[in-house]
């Protein structure tokens, strides 16, 4: 849709036409919610996988929609998590929604100071930059352990009730609820953030942003934006973790954090908003699965099942995953094919 | 879905007042949870091991109960820990859960053993802090301070004025190099260099250089287990074993299950410990006659954590003639006394840790292997982190 | 005399992290390909090592060559089986994959050789110092730097002055036009990766010693070898040579120095040379 071949109208259409709301994302949201009935004694997984989907879908924003690779997102998730336990312990913000988005806030703070340290070079070095921050950032809280309790991590740390109303319970009922309703309300934003001139703006950066700028685009400063927004997410997400198990530790930070939330975005596919929480419950569900089955040997399963995905092919996985709705989809008339489907990759 | 949402009320009402519904049972299951991958995998594979071993030994009934053991593997995360406490408490009504590879993990779980009423017992990781988190915890393996403290009064008391310590950057080497250093200098001794190297540490040499250029008489070292071996060749490499100095600390760095892989290096490094494999008692002779058998290497510190660690559930049991319950079960455990594989052993009825003695041992070759071999004793060691206070 | 020794460890530090990673600098800057399962071949050449000198009683020196050529036979393996179908796909793909390989293959370490820290039994030779010109030389380190340098200058002579060499550059400049002018560009490729696991392999066993071996070495290194491959730019083999060097000196340096800022230096001094000059130190373009 270059400039001269399409009129504005249409432009607006087609983007409007694309944010619409599908039955296929609805059914999504239904049955997250239909979770809390159906599998009362899988909360703590469940609490698990919503953070996580939280954090991968952070990652989907800067990866998935403007096309910037980061192996040390851990980084946001880690300083969110201290930010959140650290105002819990001294009493600073009781209440959990407010120190939600004070950690969150707080990792944007970073993430916007960091920003301009990845704006430069090409994807292997801003692979590394942003690895090298989160491992610098790990061995400062370590460094600091009188603030953040060292490799013991900060323990101690009694949550408040909800909006003064709903304890965390111990069989995380509350904290489930909880991580849904945040990832469900900051999904909600994502998908209008993406949908907005401004998120089409980044996609046309990630295909191409020599191009981007000769329109006018200014490539950097949304860049710049784009991650700050996502390290906000990350911040939530670990602030999330630490909110639901009254722990932060340093293994926030860690490499393997950063490289599961990888494994996690690419399993589910990025540039879709979706991927990223289905990833989430593919490969927790799988861990969960294995780790049960032979917990010394899983690490083997999980690896197997990575490489038989890429041999086979995730355009073919996803095609078969779609059969049955497809189906349903095509029986019951109304619309063509789901948009669920990855829309084209990220170098 | 009725059924599950039933069965969901069974369990809360289980959790809320598992007393009462434990004794019905016929099976005490408890949950272990240890790291089984990652880099803390040996710990979890011998506490594993060693309480696989001991089940084959003396069965898997005790006073009428069976015993079923549940395993996890936590990689050592700490929130991965306390989810699964969590989960094996609220949907597999464990009776006890066991393990805990790192001190993080361990104290994770200590809020849930106070909240459900559940023992925790502690078969590996070594802060003092840990047993004043619960009221539930209970250590069969040891705490740092016993073994840095004894060996600093030793070091002191044996002739070595000066010593450089290295130590890893984290809790529980501050913790040790904290205990050793106020009990050595109140022995007249002195701290040259302090060097803390980074927990992910490839290369020993440079701190290594630091040591020997500090001229000491000996070098304290506490890095976590499985880098021991790589310190000892470092040391030898730099020639520090010829220039006189010696190594001395806590056992941790002479683990027996690398011990015989680090080759002549580690001849002659003085540590203070509470097991060695060459324990010269018949118990222990025949623990590691077993152990050998069964897995193909020798038990360390961490194996005998984890059989003593089911040995108490199983005297426990017997003890309240199978309540299984938490009260019940923490109340026989406290001031319990028993002959273990290192030597004689009870749980202090006040702190719920451990007391035991600690050995003095050096590595010697014995038939072409190399043990620690105890020379001195130090009996009944209570937490001097505790005892303190 | 101090200085020297820091500067002759840290010298022995960077050639062992060069022999390491330059596998992964062929693949990744000439062949474009995201190999993260590279320290999973130095782990295998590391333990058949190990299983050599410990169980069979093989001399090092003569388990060393065989540690190299069994991962390059095991990488010539994948290569052919798996690697090969995935060279024209996404780097996300191949990240996803080689990840997985990498899980496989620690898992299964464990499996056979278990978890615990594995010692590869030295000679007596190699053991202690020697005293150069007043100076205390680790044996084993100065056999590394040998060892290193000569391998480095066989490496530099193969690719600029042998037939291979050019038939190399040139199927990783246009691999059509390569295949055009007769060039077997597949097979090159298989070679030169085979080769490079080879190198890995071969520095996992010399690296036992001072890095140590398990099961996890290939995730805990990863990330060393990946410093190594951006600092120095991916487009040559001196470019991580020299990058090597300079890291193994940095962090040798900076832990004697200032042992407080120990686990700071290599990133820091990653992340400053990256920002400084975004495709490394002697990259002529960007890594993709």
């Amino acid at each position: 849709m270059t400039a001269n071949s399409t009129t504005h109208p249409e432009v607006g259409q087609f983007a409007m036409a694309r944010a619409q709301w599908r039955w296929p994302e609805v059914v999504f949201w239904l049955a997250a919610a239909g979770c809390i009935l159906l599998f009362p004694n899988r909360y703590l997984i469940l609490t698990e996988i919503a953070w996580l989907a939280l954090f991968a879908l952070s990652l989907d924003l800067i990866l998935g929609y403007a096309g910037i690779v980061s192996l040390g997102h851990a980084a946001f998730f880690g300083f969110g998590g201290y930010a959140a336990g650290l105002l819990a312990l001294h009493g600073i913000v009781t209440e959990p929604v407010i120190a939600l988005v004070v950690a969150g806030l707080a990792a944007m703070v970073l993430g916007f100071v960091t920003s301009f340290l990845v704006m430069r070079g090409s994807d292997l070095t801003r692979l590394m930059v942003t690895l090298g921050i989160a491992l610098l950032l790990r061995e400062l809280a370590n460094r600091f352990s009188n603030i953040t309790g060292g490799s013991d991590g900060l323990q101690g740390i009694e949550m408040q009730p909800i909006l003064g109303q709903f304890s965390f319970d111990i069989f995380g009922k509350v904290g489930f609820i909880y991580c849904l309703c945040v990832l469900f309300v900051l999904f909600l934003l994502a998908r209008r953030i993406v949908h907005s001139p401004f998120g089409l703006s980044l996609r046309a950066i990630r295909n191409n942003p020599l191009r981007a700028s000769a329109i006018g685009i200014p490539v950097n400063r949304r860049l710049i934006a784009i991650y700050t927004i996502a390290a906000f997410y990350a911040g939530v997400a670990g602030a999330l973790s630490t909110q639901t198990t009254a722990l932060a530790s340093l293994d926030g930070f860690a490499f393997d954090r950063s490289a599961d939330l990888m494994l996690v975005l690419i399993i589910g596919g990025t540039g879709y908003l979706y991927g990223g929480l289905i990833g989430a419950v593919i490969f927790k569900l799988l861990q969960e699965l294995f780790s049960t089955l032979t917990p010394q040997y899983w690490q083997f399963w999980i690896g197997a099942v990575l490489v038989v995905i890429v041999l086979i092919g995730r355009d073919r996985m996803h095609r078969w995953a779609m059969f049955l709705p497809r189906l349903i989809a095509s029986k019951f008339g109304r619309a063509k094919a789901p948009v669920m489907a990855p829309e084209g990759e990220a170098p | 879905m009725l059924r599950n949402f039933i069965s969901a009320t069974v369990a809360a009402v289980g959790v809320l007042s598992v007393g009462a519904i434990a004794q019905a049972q016929e099976t005490v299951k408890i949950g272990l949870i240890v790291p089984m991958t990652g880099g803390q995998a040996s710990t979890g594979q011998q506490i594993n091991n060693a309480i696989k071993l001991y089940m084959q030994k003396n069965g898997d009934t005790v006073a009428g109960k069976k015993i079923e053991v549940i395993l996890k593997d936590d990689a050592a995360l700490p929130d991965n820990t306390k989810r699964i406490a969590q989960e094996l408490i609220v949907n597999e009504k464990v009776n006890i859960i066991a393990g805990f590879g790192v001190t993080p993990a361990a104290l994770a779980a200590a809020p849930l053993a106070t909240q459900a009423k559940v023992p925790e017992i502690v078969m590996a990781a070594g802060t003092s802090i840990i047993t004043e988190r619960s009221p539930y915890i209970v250590r069969t393996s040891f705490t740092l301070a016993q073994s840095s403290t004894i060996i600093g009064d030793w070091a002191a008391k044996n002739g070595i004025k000066k010593v450089a310590t290295l130590t890893s950057d984290y809790a529980p080497g501050n913790d040790a190099l904290a205990a050793f250093k106020e009990h050595f200098v109140a022995g007249g001794g002195e701290v040259v260099e302090e060097v803390k190297v980074p927990l992910a540490n490839p290369d020993f040499a440079p701190f290594l250089q630091r040591m020997k250029d500090s001229k000491p008489d000996a070098v304290f070292v506490f890095v976590p287990a499985g880098q021991g071996g790589n310190f000892m060749k470092q040391y030898a490499e730099r020639g520090l074993d010829k220039s006189g100095i010696k190594v001395i600390g806590p056992g941790d760095v002479m683990d027996d299950d690398l011990l015989n892989n680090m080759g002549d290096a580690a001849l002659g490094a003085v540590t203070a410990h509470l097991y060695s494999a060459a324990h010269p008692s018949a118990m222990n002779k025949d623990f590691v006659a077993s152990y050998k058998k069964a897995y193909n290497t020798r038990p360390g510190f961490m194996a005998v954590g984890g059989w003593d660690g089911i040995h108490l559930v199983y005297e426990a049991l017997k003890k309240t003639g199978g309540k299984a319950d938490g009260d019940s079960l923490i109340a026989a455990m406290k001031g319990m006394k028993w002959e273990s594989p290192r030597g004689p052993i009870s749980i202090d009825p006040e702190t719920r840790d451990i007391v035991q003695n600690i050995y003095i041992r050096k590595v010697e070759k014995v038939d072409g292997e190399l043990y620690n071999i105890e020379f001195a004793t130090f009996e009944a060691v209570k937490d001097p982190g505790k005892t303190k206070k | 005399m101090t200085l020297l020794t820091i500067l002759f460890d840290g010298v022995a530090y960077g050639m062992l992290l060069f022999v390491l990673a330059c596998g992964l600098a062929v693949t990744l800057g000439l062949m474009n390909f995201v190999n993260l399962a590279h320290g999973a071949f130095a782990m295998a050449g590391g333990y058949i090592c190990a299983i050599l000198v410990n169980r069979s009683g093989l001399p090092f020196f003569a388990a060393l060559p065989i540690a190299f050529v069994a991962s390059a036979a095991i990488g010539a393996l994948l290569e052919r089986s798996l690697y090969r179908h995935l060279y024209t796909r996404s780097h996300l793909d191949q990240v996803l994959f080689t990840i997985g390989l990498v899980f496989m293959s620690v898992t299964a370490v464990d499996y056979f050789m278990g978890s615990s820290q594995t010692f590869i039994h030295l000679p007596d030779y190699l053991q202690g110092q020697i005293n150069l010109f007043g100076l205390g030389v680790g044996r084993y380190r100065l056999m590394i730097i040998v060892i290193c340098g000569l391998l480095t200058v066989a490496l530099q002579m193969i690719l600029s002055r042998t037939r291979f060499g050019s038939r190399l550059r040139a199927a990783v400049d246009d691999p059509r036009a390569a295949s055009g002018l007769g060039i077997n560009v597949p097979q090159v490729f298989a070679l030169t990766f085979a080769f490079g696991c080879g190198l890995a392999g071969l520095g996992g066993a010399l690296g036992a010693e001072i890095l140590g071996l398990d099961p996890y070495f290939p995730l805990k290194f990863m990330i060393y070898f990946l410093i190594v491959v951006t600092v120095g730019g991916s487009s040559s083999i001196t470019g991580p040579f020299l990058a090597s060097l300079l890291l193994g000196i940095g962090d040798v340096a900076g832990k004697y120095y200032v042992p407080k800022l120990g686990a700071f230096v290599i990133y820091t001094m990653m992340i400053v040379i990256l920002i400084w000059r975004p495709n490394g130190l002697f990259g002529r373009s960007a890594a993709r």
